[in-house]
C-alpha cells in the first residue's frame, strides 16, 4: 500500500487546477527529450508503482503507472510471458505510464500490435483532479468510449495515467533471425511480399545493406519458415533486435536530427537527404538528416504518412514542432477533446501540439 | 429527459431540397421495417428514413438535422443486439445500406477500403483469391455491415488471437454532426495526434457517421484444425481453458457451451455433439503446418489431463465445419426450443467462471426462467441465453431483470456489462453500475467535443446522471466492490 501515491498526486493536481498552473507529468524521466519541451511543475509518478494484479492464465497484468518496465518484464518472463509490443525503454528508469503515454512499440509492432493495441483499461487523473476508471481487466469490453486507448500516445495531455491494465502474451517457444543481402527497394518489396504469406515473421528490418527477418513460433514452424526464406541465421539475433529497439545500433550514434517516418509499409524508397534505416517491414523508417523540416514533412505526408522529429539538439527542437502538424479541422477536435479532459490545460501544455 | 420536437414538414422539405435528392421513406408502411434492430423487444418508429448514396448527401443531411435540431440514428444492417440502431421517434433514421461498394483492394498493402454498408463477410469473399481475409468474424457476419462493426467494435470467434475490430482497421472517414468530413487514422500503422480511431471505434454512432473504412487484411493460415472435448463438469472445462493458455498456446478460437446449449444445438444442427456432456469445448488452432501439428498434440494431451471424457479432432474441413455448425447455430437453436430468448453479453475474468455460472443457475431458479450458456471461453465473454415467452405476461420484464442481474454480477467480479454487443438502449441502466457519476460525466464531455447538441443517437450508450439516480445504483462502482458481496447471489 505504501506505493499507492494516488492521493498525493490527486492533491497536487487539484491545487494546480485551482490555480490553472501547468504540470509536467514525469515517470522515470527517461523520455524528457521526446515531444516538445516539457513545461510546468513536475508531477512525479515514479513513486506510484507496484504490480496490482497479474494473472498469467488470464493474460492480463495491472500495474501502477510508475512501475518500471523492467520490473514488469522480469515478472512476465518468470511465467514465460511478455509484452508482445516490445516497448523500447530508452533508459533503465522507463515506466509503464511513460511507455503508454508515448505509445512506444518495438520491432514486433506490425505483426503483433502496438502498445495501444494491448491496453485494456486504465485509471487516470483528469485535469480537474478526478480519479476515473475506464476499460477494465478483461480482453473484451465495449462499455463506454474507449478512453484507455485514447490515452495511448496522448503524451499525458488528456490525463495523468495512474494504473494500466495490459493484455500479455506467451513468449514464443523459438526464435531465429535470418540475414540477407539486398538493396533497400528489394527489402521493402520482400517485406511486403512476406507479409502476404502465412509465415511466422515477428520483425523485419533493413540496416546498412542487410535485411533482417525474425521468425517466432514453435520450433517446427520456425524451422519450416527458415527453410522457405533462406538467408544466413544470425548468431545473436536477440541482441540485434534489442539494439535496434533501444536505438543503440551504430546508425543511431550521431548528433544529426533523427526523424521517425511512419508510412504505408509499401512506400518506395523516398528521395530524402540523409540516411535511412527501415523497421516494421517498411512502415517505420528512421531518417538521419540535417535538412529542413518542411521538405521531409511534405514528402512523407504526400506518401500518406507522418513524421516525428524524434531526437534533435535543443536549439533545433525549439524551432521545430516535434509532431506532424494537424489539419485545421483535426486540431479543432483535438482542442475540444483536451477541453473535455483538462479544461484548464494544466497537463503537459504544448508537449504534443502548441496550444494543447 | 431530452425534448426533441421536430417539425416534420420543415425537415422533409429541407431533405427534399438536397441535390441530387437521397431516397427518403416517409410512409408508415415504409418506416415500420426500421422500427427495431436485432433486439426486437425495443421498438420505435422514426419520423423519416433517409438512404443516402454519397458522402455529400450524408453531409447535407447532417447539416440540416443540426440546423433543425433533429436526432439522427445511423443504421447498418440492423443486426445489433443492444438496440443501438433503435430509431428516435422525433428523428431521422440514416440507413447506410446504399453504401455497399468495395472501393479498393490493395494486395501489396494488405488493405481493403470499403463503404460502411458493405457486409463483413463480403470483404473476406472479395479478397479470398489473394489468399487474404478480414479477421474479425462476428457470428452475424453474413448480414452485419463493417460500419456497424466499427461502431460496435465487434468481435467474433477468432478475436482471442486476432483481436477486435479496433485491432484490424487502419482508417475511417466520418461525417460529423456539422457535416464536416474527417479522415481518421491513415494507411501507416499510426497517425499524428490523438488516437481518434480508437475513440471512434465502439462509439455506437454517438460521435459521427462512418462513411468509409479501410481494414487490414491477413494471410489465410496454412492449416486449421479443430478439437472438440466433452466434460462431465463445466468447472473442469473452464480449468482446461486456463491450462491451454498457461501452456503458451493462443488458439484461434476457444468456445464453450453448457449442457443445455449442447442439447439445443445438437437437435438443431446435428453436429454430433455428445448430448450427455455437461460442457463441451471447441478449440481451433491455426498457423503453419508445423505449428498446428505441434500444438494439436499438446492441446490433445492437455484436454485429457483436464479430465475431458472425450476428445475428437476434426478429420477434414467438412467435419470441422460440422463441429462449428452447432456452435454457430446456438442462437437459432435456442430460438427453436423457446418462443423467445434474450442474449446477454458480459465479460468476466475467466477464473470467476465457476462462481458466475453457479450464480447464474441460482438466478435462473429465482426468476423461474431457463438459461443456456454459450461462451467465448478464451476471453471470458459470456453469452447466457435467457429463455422466455413474450406472450406470457411479465416474462419479458422478468427476463430483462434476470439479464440485468447477470450483468451486475459480471461487474462485481471485475468484468464488464458488454464484451461485444454494445450498450445501446439495452444496457443503459447497467452503465450506472459499471461507471460512477464522474466517469459518466467524462463520457458526456467526450460526446460534447463532437456533438455538443447531443443529436447523434441520443439517449443511448451513456446514461444521464438523472437516469442513474432513478435507477438507484449510483453507489455501486468499481473500486468499491469486493468479492464478498458475491455471496448474496
Ligand atoms: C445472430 C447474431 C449473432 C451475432 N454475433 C455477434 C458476434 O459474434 N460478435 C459481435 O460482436 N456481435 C455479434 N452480433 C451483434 C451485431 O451483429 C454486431 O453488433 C454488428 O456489428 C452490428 O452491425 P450492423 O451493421 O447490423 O449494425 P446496426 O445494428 O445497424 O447498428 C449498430 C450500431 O452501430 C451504429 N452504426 C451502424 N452503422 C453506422 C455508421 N455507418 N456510422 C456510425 N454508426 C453506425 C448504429 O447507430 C448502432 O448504434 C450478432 C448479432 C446477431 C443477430
Amino acid at each position: 500500500m505504501e506505493h499507492d501515491h494516488s492521493q498525493r498526486l490527486q492533491e497536487q493536481v487539484l491545487a494546480a487546477y485551482k490555480l490553472g498552473k501547468p504540470l509536467a507529468i514525469q515517470g522515470g524521466n527517461s523520455k524528457a527529450w521526446y515531444g516538445n519541451e516539457p513545461q510546468g511543475e513536475i508531477l512525479s509518478i515514479a513513486e506510484h508503482h507496484g504490480i496490482i494484479n497479474y494473472e498469467p492464465t488470464e493474460l492480463v497484468i495491472t500495474a501502477r503507472a510508475g512501475t518500471r518496465l523492467s520490473v514488469i518484464e522480469t515478472l512476465l518472463a518468470e511465467h514465460n510471458q511478455c509484452l508482445a509490443f516490445e516497448p523500447p525503454h530508452f533508459g533503465e528508469t522507463a515506466t509503464l505510464g511513460g511507455t503508454i503515454a508515448c505509445n512506444f512499440s518495438g520491432p514486433a509492432r506490425p505483426y503483433l500490435g502496438s502498445a495501444r493495441d494491448f491496453v485494456l483499461g486504465c485509471q487516470i487523473l483528469n485535469g480537474k483532479g478526478e480519479i476515473l476508471n475506464f476499460g477494465g481487466q478483461v480482453m473484451k469490453n465495449v462499455a463506454g468510449y474507449d478512453v484507455s486507448r485514447l490515452m495511448a500516445g496522448a503524451l499525458g495531455t488528456l490525463g495523468a495515467l495512474l494504473t494500466i491494465s495490459l493484455h500479455v502474451l506467451p513468449k514464443p517457444e523459438a526464435e531465429l533471425t535470418l540475414v540477407k543481402n539486398v538493396d533497400a527497394a528489394g527489402a521493402i518489396q520482400q517485406a511486403n511480399a512476406h507479409a502476404r504469406l502465412p509465415l511466422p515473421i515477428s520483425a523485419s528490418a533493413y540496416v546498412d545493406g542487410l535485411t533482417y527477418i525474425r521468425l517466432s513460433g514453435t520450433e517446427g514452424s520456425v524451422k519450416q519458415a527458415a527453410a522457405y526464406l533462406g538467408g544466413e541465421p544470425l548468431a545473436n539475433g536477440e541482441l540485434f533486435w534489442h539494439k535496434l529497439r533501444e536505438q543503440q545500433l551504430r546508425f543511431f550514434q550521431t548528433d544529426q536530427n533523427l526523424w521517425r517516418l511512419s508510412l504505408p509499409a509499401d512506400t518506395p524508397v523516398l528521395d530524402l537527404a540523409g540516411t535511412t534505416l527501415y523497421d516494421w517491414g517498411g512502415a517505420q523508417r528512421w531518417l538521419l538528416s540535417d535538412s529542413e523540416a518542411t521538405p521531409i514533412r511534405d514528402a512523407v505526408s504526400q506518401a500518406g504518412g507522418h513524421t516525428t522529429l524524434f531526437r534533435a539538439q535543443p536549439s533545433i527542437r525549439r524551432h521545430n514542432a516535434a509532431f506532424q502538424p494537424l489539419s485545421e479541422a483535426m486540431l479543432r477536435y483535438h482542442r475540444q477533446l483536451k477541453q473535455a479532459f483538462d479544461p484548464k490545460g494544466i497537463f503537459n501544455p504544448n508537449r504534443l501540439y502548441a496550444g494543447l | 429527459m431530452s425534448s426533441f420536437n421536430t417539425n416534420r414538414a420543415l425537415l422533409l422539405a429541407a431533405l427534399q431540397d438536397i441535390q441530387p435528392q437521397p431516397l427518403i421513406l416517409n410512409q408508415p408502411e415504409q418506416l415500420k421495417p426500421y422500427e427495431c434492430d436485432g433486439l426486437s423487444a425495443y421498438r420505435s418508429v422514426p419520423l423519416l428514413v433517409v438512404l443516402p448514396e454519397t458522402v455529400e448527401q450524408v453531409q447535407a443531411i447532417l447539416k440540416i438535422c443540426q440546423a433543425q435540431r433533429v436526432p439522427v440514428v445511423a443504421r447498418g444492417a440492423g443486426t445489433g443486439l443492444s438496440g443501438g440502431a433503435l430509431p428516435h421517434e422525433q428523428g431521422v433514421l440514416l440507413s447506410l445500406a446504399k453504401f455497399n461498394k468495395i472501393l479498393d483492394i490493395n494486395p501489396e498493402r494488405r488493405t481493403a477500403t470499403v463503404q460502411p454498408g458493405v457486409r463483413n463477410l463480403s470483404i473476406t469473399q472479395a479478397v479470398d483469391h489473394l489468399g487474404l481475409y478480414y479477421a474479425p468474424d462476428p457470428s452475424s457476419q453474413i448480414a452485419c455491415t463493417i460500419g456497424g462493426n466499427v461502431a460496435e467494435n465487434s468481435g467474433g470467434v477468432h478475436c482471442l488471437k486476432y483481436g477486435l475490430t479496433v485491432h484490424n482497421i487502419l482508417q475511417i472517414k466520418i461525417v460529423t454532426i456539422d457535416g464536416e468530413l474527417l479522415t481518421i487514422g491513415g494507411h501507416s500503422l499510426d497517425s499524428a495526434g490523438y488516437d481518434l480511431l480508437a475513440l471512434l471505434t465502439g462509439s455506437e454512432g454517438l460521435l459521427g457517421v462512418i462513411v468509409e473504412v479501410t481494414v487490414k487484411l491477413l494471410p489465410k493460415p496454412e492449416r486449421v484444425q479443430v478439437l472438440l472435448a466433452a466434460f462431465d463438469d463445466v468447472i473442469k472445462a473452464g480449468a482446461a481453458v486456463g491450462a491451454i493458455i498457461s501452456d503458451g498456446i493462443i488458439p484461434a478460437g476457444l468456445e464453450m457451451m453448457d449442457g443445455f446449449a449442447i442439447k439445443a444445438a445438437e437437435e438443431f444442427a446435428h453436429a454430433g455433439y455428445p448430448t450427455d456432456a455437461a460442457a463441451i469445448l471447441l478449440c481451433e488452432l491455426d498457423g503453419t503446418n508445423a505449428e498446428v501439428a505441434e500444438q494439436l498434440s499438446r492441446v490433445h494431451d492437455i484436454l485429457l489431463h483436464s479430465e475431458a471424457t472425450e476428445v475428437r479432432t476434426a478429420k477434414d474441413a467438412q467435419e470441422r465445419a460440422t463441429f462449428w455448425k452447432g456452435r454457430k447455430s446456438a442462437f437459432p437453436a435456442v430460438g427453436r426450443i423457446s418462443p423467445d430468448y434474450y442474449c446477454m453479453d458480459g465479460t468476466i475474468p475467466r477464473k470467476h467462471l465457476p462462481k458466475v455460472l453457479h450464480a447464474i443457475n441460482q438466478l435462473s431458479e429465482q426468476f423461474g426462467l431457463a438459461v443456456a450458456n454459450v461462451f467465448h471461453a478464451g476471453d471470458g465473454n459470456l453469452h447466457p441465453l435467457i429463455l422466455f415467452d413474450a406472450n406470457k405476461t411479465g416474462e419479458l420484464e422478468r427476463a430483462e431483470a434476470f439479464g440485468g442481474k447477470i450483468l451486475e454480477l459480471c461487474v462485481e467480479v471485475g468484468g464488464t456489462i458488454t464484451g461485444e454487443h454494445g450498450v445501446g438502449m439495452e444496457k443503459i441502466n447497467q452503465m450506472c453500475v459499471q461507471f460512477n457519476s464522474l466517469e459518466l460525466t467524462q463520457f458526456h464531455a467526450v460526446k460534447a467535443a463532437f456533438d455538443p447538441q447531443g443529436l447523434l443517437n441520443p439517449e443511448k450508450a451513456v446514461p444521464t446522471l438523472h437516469r442513474c439516480a432513478e435507477f438507484g445504483a449510483m453507489h455501486v462502482h468499481h473500486g468499491q466492490l469486493s468479492h464478498p458481496e458475491l455471496e448474496r447471489f
